[in-house]
């Protein structure tokens, strides 16, 4: 296994996870993470090279359903939840800034 | 499983002042299904419909929904990868996570390590084969509208949302980076194009976004081992576009690397108007897209038997069509009348033709040059057989065989009916002679001029004066004499007289 | 009055739907203020419901199996129209435009849906004081958590607030609470209750399980609510028995595992005895009791706290002020998303968001992620083999009583080992329940678990009913 959680994995992994963290935060996180982990570290005593993953519990394939067009939800009722809307669409501020 | 490979053919780029460069493209290609719903809901998978009319609390990504697999897209994937000679393979479907808002769920449900269809190979008309690495399934995303800045995407000041389109089911195929110039790249997606019409998978419009198209493209020096750096181009939405960005690519790569710039890994748009890629998503620290196996989906194991049935009715495609065509009619499959044939699907009637004793160089030429038009294929293979004998036969000039053609078009009538009707006849090779003296007798000032343009070489003043008598004589004939017989005649009297 | 009885009451004609509706909304009126079970209780829609049962009643049409019987839905269950909040100010005030699948089922059956519940933020956590609207009390003892994450529907049973609830269980968040509240919960088998609508925490652990006071009623709820669903597909399309029927037929014969590694030095010995005690009890029923053991079993809180965080951080991707939900304006939408999730998530949320994305992180998936479902398939293994041997498998339900408000809540990890019993179950996809046995030593509930095969839920049923009718007073 790989050496314990950094700061800077934790504000990368924030960054992924679109969180902001202030810098007191992140050492909580870290810490509380690294001890997660570190006791995850017990599964290293285990021998498992030949085991294959388990993805699911279940042993089902090929579920499949029909091509047929079926009901939808009342647009109203989906847009009224929605926080900003605008022509019967969902409304967001810039999706990228100015082109370098 | 693999074909005994076609001869690979390494086509040069054909673009000007880049000899000593090698240009590498790899295609993606992604098509939307033509199925009826969509890929993980019973959603209308339907273009052109009032914003967010066609959602469902599985397609919005809403709270608590699961997604449930579209049997008839896992048909169209397996018939698109076997079209592409593929492998099938049993797959799971995994989730591909990074925040965008026309994605419903933060996350694409697509298929990373296990996809259904790999390692096939497509033949294209010019002789080539590229490599399919893999075609796999995936989810579509939602449409954003950007409002401000002309409605591109930068320095938009908001952008609006509609998901009718997300979780419409897509095939994303991807090429070997074998493709050498942005003909061939043309043809490929073109190649392609026929093809997922042909298997009704896709109605694969570039205009209408139901087939997008991806460049991977790199440059290196003739001789080099190792593929250059590579960028992504999008954008791209006609086959015009296609091969203006790859041209453009090359150009500003070549560019950089001659100036001892590092060429940035990184995903460009093409601008259509401006006529250039621009700066998009550096991929330098490549996206951590966090693949893992979809959790709410079950494999799919679609087994010898499924593969089967999609093999035994699959309709012959483009390639087969071609070599079966250019085997008939004793040419190469690369002639272009033969890729012509095929494309507007009048090769069956040309095969046909041939074996109803027609002459398969007059057959394709009349495919090639004057069948462009819709209902060719309703034609008589016997009457078109018909057609070529009486030309070969010389009982009807080339001219007068185009409108009997056209006639046979229209009335369906067969052809020696219709030119009896019309009063032609071609003129016997002794009348003919007589008519071009009779000619020549009349214009002595010009027939001493070609006389005299013929012995100098001059092949301008030749063409001209050929012109002009042949002119006289189509006038004398009242357009029943053959313009090649003439050709011939005048050909060796100027010969006799010089 | 059992949700058995009562149902079979208001079938008779006996009694009003509406009269007994009004009962137990009296009840939530005098002591939920005590006790915050419910984010929202439901009063109006439960009394249009019941006067529904009723008139069916007087039509002489089926009122369905649970008619007019009030049951209280954990918050994470999606009721069209209704908040569906998930305890988490994110979806504060989302209307769901739909009903999940057991919605559908329990209002086809005649069932009176009285409130949401409270929960532990998107069900993580064992105390349900990880609530963005305030933590729910213990009823036997308002000083204590009622454990987590189904606090409010453990609670509502305890105190009397309905006789049925809905909870969901991922590593425990049923039978956890079950235990600590001194009811009985069950988790059912991975795919025998349809989990469209349950508002997903980890894809390939979650179930939808009933609460109720005793095992038949709790056999009933789950009768109603179990099926294939096609809209789920990891459902089972298996045919579900009739558990009430086989309810009574005993434990004569059945063979009775106690897991070693689960008695050991992590459990109170308050806690073990009782389990020694249910145990012996089977025993002078007709079982064979047995020493089992689950060697894995012991990893499984390692393989837990990274395979449901990593599917967490990306079912809670979607929550990103786009569609519905908090949204905290930016400047561009990236930011809008950065604002909206930092605000709206939780502590606890946050924490397991990016220790689910580490885990999935490029460089690290095969050291965490991809390891712990290895660890998954030696845990589903060991229980395959411990079935051979034995019917059904019993353990502790929790470590401990029910603790006290901020006794673990500075501590995450300590907070994960009130889940080391209950894991290994949801790991391996298979039926477990808890079954009120006797209280500790500090008089609080103490519950027994009791395991079985996948798809086990009969002899699991009998085992249960036995236990009950020898419980301790």
């Amino acid at each position: 296994m790989s050496d314990a959680i950094t700061r800077d994995d934790v504000a990368h992994v924030a960054m992924l996870a679109k969180l902001r963290v202030t810098p007191d935060e992140l050492d909580r996180y870290t810490s509380q993470l690294g001890a997660i982990l570190d006791h995850a570290r017990d599964m290293e005593a285990l021998d498992l090279d030949d085991v294959p993953p388990t993805a699911h519990p279940l042993p089902l394939v090929n579920v499949f359903r029909l091509d047929e067009v079926g009901p939808g939800v009342d647009r109203a009722e989906v847009l009224a939840n929605a926080p900003s809307t605008q022509d019967d669409r969902f409304r967001v501020p810039a999706i990228l800034g100015e082109e370098p | 499983m693999t074909d005994t490979a076609a001869p690979y053919f390494t086509a040069k780029h054909g673009i000007a002042g880049l000899d000593e460069w090698e240009l590498v493209v790899g295609l993606e290609v992604h098509c939307e299904l033509a199925t009826n719903t969509k890929m993980f809901c019973s959603c209308a998978n339907h273009f052109g419909d009032e914003p967010n009319t066609n959602v469902c609390p599985v397609c919005l990504g809403l709270p608590g929904s699961l997604p449930v697999v579209n049997a008839e897209a896992v048909e169209l994937a397996i018939r698109i990868g076997r079209a592409l000679n593929c492998d099938v393979h049993s797959s799971v479907f995994a989730r591909k996570n990074y925040f965008y808002p026309d994605m419903p769920k933060d996350y694409q449900i697509s298929q990373y390590d296990r996809p259904i269809n790999a390692d096939g190979w497509l033949d294209l008309a010019d002789g080539s084969r590229v490599g399919i690495t893999r075609a796999h399934m995936e989810e579509d995303t939602g449409k954003n509208t950007h409002a401000g800045a002309g409605g591109r995407i930068h320095g938009a000041d908001y952008s609006l949302i509609d998901y009718n389109r997300a979780g419409v089911p897509l095939v994303e195929i991807v090429s070997e980076p074998d493709i050498r110039s942005p003909e061939q790249a043309k043809t490929y997606v073109a190649e392609l194009r026929t093809i997922l019409l042909a298997i009704e998978a896709s109605d694969a419009k570039m205009e209408e976004g139901s087939m997008r198209v991806d460049a991977n493209v790199s440059m290196r020096r003739l001789g080099e081992d190792e593929f250059g750096t590579r960028c992504e181009v999008k954008n791209l939405n006609s086959l015009r576009s296609l091969g203006r960005a790859i041209e453009y690519e090359a150009r500003r790569q070549v560019d950089l690397i001659v100036s001892g710039e590092r060429i940035k890994q990184q995903t460009r748009h093409w601008d259509e108007e401006a006529g250039r890629t621009r700066d998009g998503r550096s991929k330098e620290e490549a996206e951590d897209y966090r693949y893992f196996q979809e959790p709410d989906l079950m494999p799919i194991e679609p087994g010898q038997q499924w593969v089967d049935r999609v093999d035994a009715a699959m309709p012959k495609l483009p390639a087969a069509r071609r070599n079966a065509l250019a085997g008939v009619a004793g040419v190469d499959p690369t002639t272009p009348a033969v890729v012509v044939a095929v494309d507007r699907q009048l090769d069956e009637l040309a095969i046909a033709a041939i074996a109803a004793g027609g002459d398969s160089n007059r057959v394709l030429t009349h495919i090639e040059q004057n069948l462009a038009v819709d209902g060719a294929g309703g034609l008589s293979p016997v009457n078109l057989a018909e057609l070529t004998l009486m030309e070969t036969n010389s009982e009807l000039t080339a001219t007068q065989a185009k409108t009997v053609l056209a006639e046979m078009l229209t009335s369906g009538a067969a052809p020696a009916a219709i030119a009896a009707a019309k009063g032609f006849e071609a003129m016997d090779t002794g009348a003919l002679e007589t008519m071009v003296d009779e000619v020549i007798a009349a214009h002595p000032a010009e027939w001493a001029d070609y006389v005299a343009v013929a012995a100098a070489g001059d092949d301008k003043k030749i063409k001209k004066l050929v012109g002009f008598f042949t002119g006289k004589i189509m006038q004398a004939s009242k357009g029943q004499a053959d313009g090649k017989a003439v050709n011939t005649l005048l050909t060796s009297k100027v010969g006799a007289a010089g | 009055m059992s949700a058995i009885e009562l149902a079979r009451a208001v079938r008779a004609g006996e009694r009003s739907a509406r009269e007994i509706v009004d009962g137990y909304l009296a009840t939530i009126a005098e002591h939920e203020p005590t006790i915050h079970a419910f984010n929202l209780v439901t009063a109006d829609e439960a009394r249009a419901a019941a006067d529904a049962v009723d008139a069916k009643v007087a039509e002489g049409r089926d009122p369905g199996p649970l008619a007019g019987v009030p049951v209280a839905l954990k918050d994470n269950l999606c009721t069209r129209g209704i908040p569906t909040t998930c305890s988490s100010k994110i979806l504060a005030g989302w209307r769901p435009p739909y009903d999940a699948t057991v919605v559908q089922k329990l209002a086809a059956a005649g069932a009176v849906s009285v409130g949401k519940t409270n929960l532990d933020e998107f069900a993580m956590g064992s105390s349900t004081e990880n609530s963005a609207f305030g933590p729910t009390r213990n009823p036997r003892d308002p000083e204590r958590v009622p454990g987590g994450s189904s606090g409010g529907s453990a609670a509502a049973v305890a105190a009397g607030f309905a006789p049925l609830s809905l909870g969901s269980d991922t590593g425990g968040s049923i039978r956890q609470p079950a235990s600590l509240c001194g009811v009985v919960g069950v988790k059912p088998t991975y795919g025998l209750v349809s989990r469209y609508g349950l508002v997903a925490f980890a894809s390939s652990l979650d179930q939808i399980g009933p609460f109720a006071a005793n095992v038949a009623d709790a056999a009933l709820l789950l009768e109603v609510i179990a099926g294939h669903d096609p809209r789920d597909s990891t459902s089972s399309p298996e045919p579900v028995p009739r558990y009430t029927q086989s309810l009574g037929d005993g434990v004569a014969g059945m063979r009775v595992g106690i897991i070693s590694e689960l008695m050991g030095d992590g459990i109170a010995p308050d806690v073990r005895r009782r389990v020694e005690e249910a145990a012996e009890h089977l025993a002078k029923s007709g079982a064979t009791v047995g020493e089992a053991s689950v060697p894995a079993a012991m990893f499984g809180l390692s393989a837990y706290y990274l395979i449901a965080p990593a599917e967490a951080s990306s079912n809670l991707a979607r929550y990103d002020g786009v569609r519905y939900g908090l949204r905290v304006d930016g400047a561009t939408t990236a930011e809008m998303m950065e604002s909206t999730r930092t605000e709206g998530f939780g502590v606890e949320v946050k924490r397991r968001i990016m220790l689910g994305t580490y885990a999935l992180s490029a460089g690290y998936y095969e050291a965490f992620y991809g390891k712990a479902q290895k660890v998954r398939t030696l845990i589903v293994r060991d229980f395959a083999a411990a079935y051979e041997q034995f019917d059904v498998l019993l353990s502790p339900t929790a470590p401990t009583t029910a603790f006290r408000f901020g006794e673990k809540a500075e501590d995450p990890l300590a907070m994960y080992l009130s889940d080391v019993c209950t894991i290994p179950t949801n790991l391996a996809g298979q039926p477990a329940m808890s079954v009120p046995f006797g209280v500790g030593d500090d008089g609080m509930p103490v519950g027994v678990q009791v395991l079985a095969p996948t798809l086990g839920e009969v002899p699991m049923f009998r085992a249960a009913a036995v236990l009950e009718a020898g419980a301790p007073a």
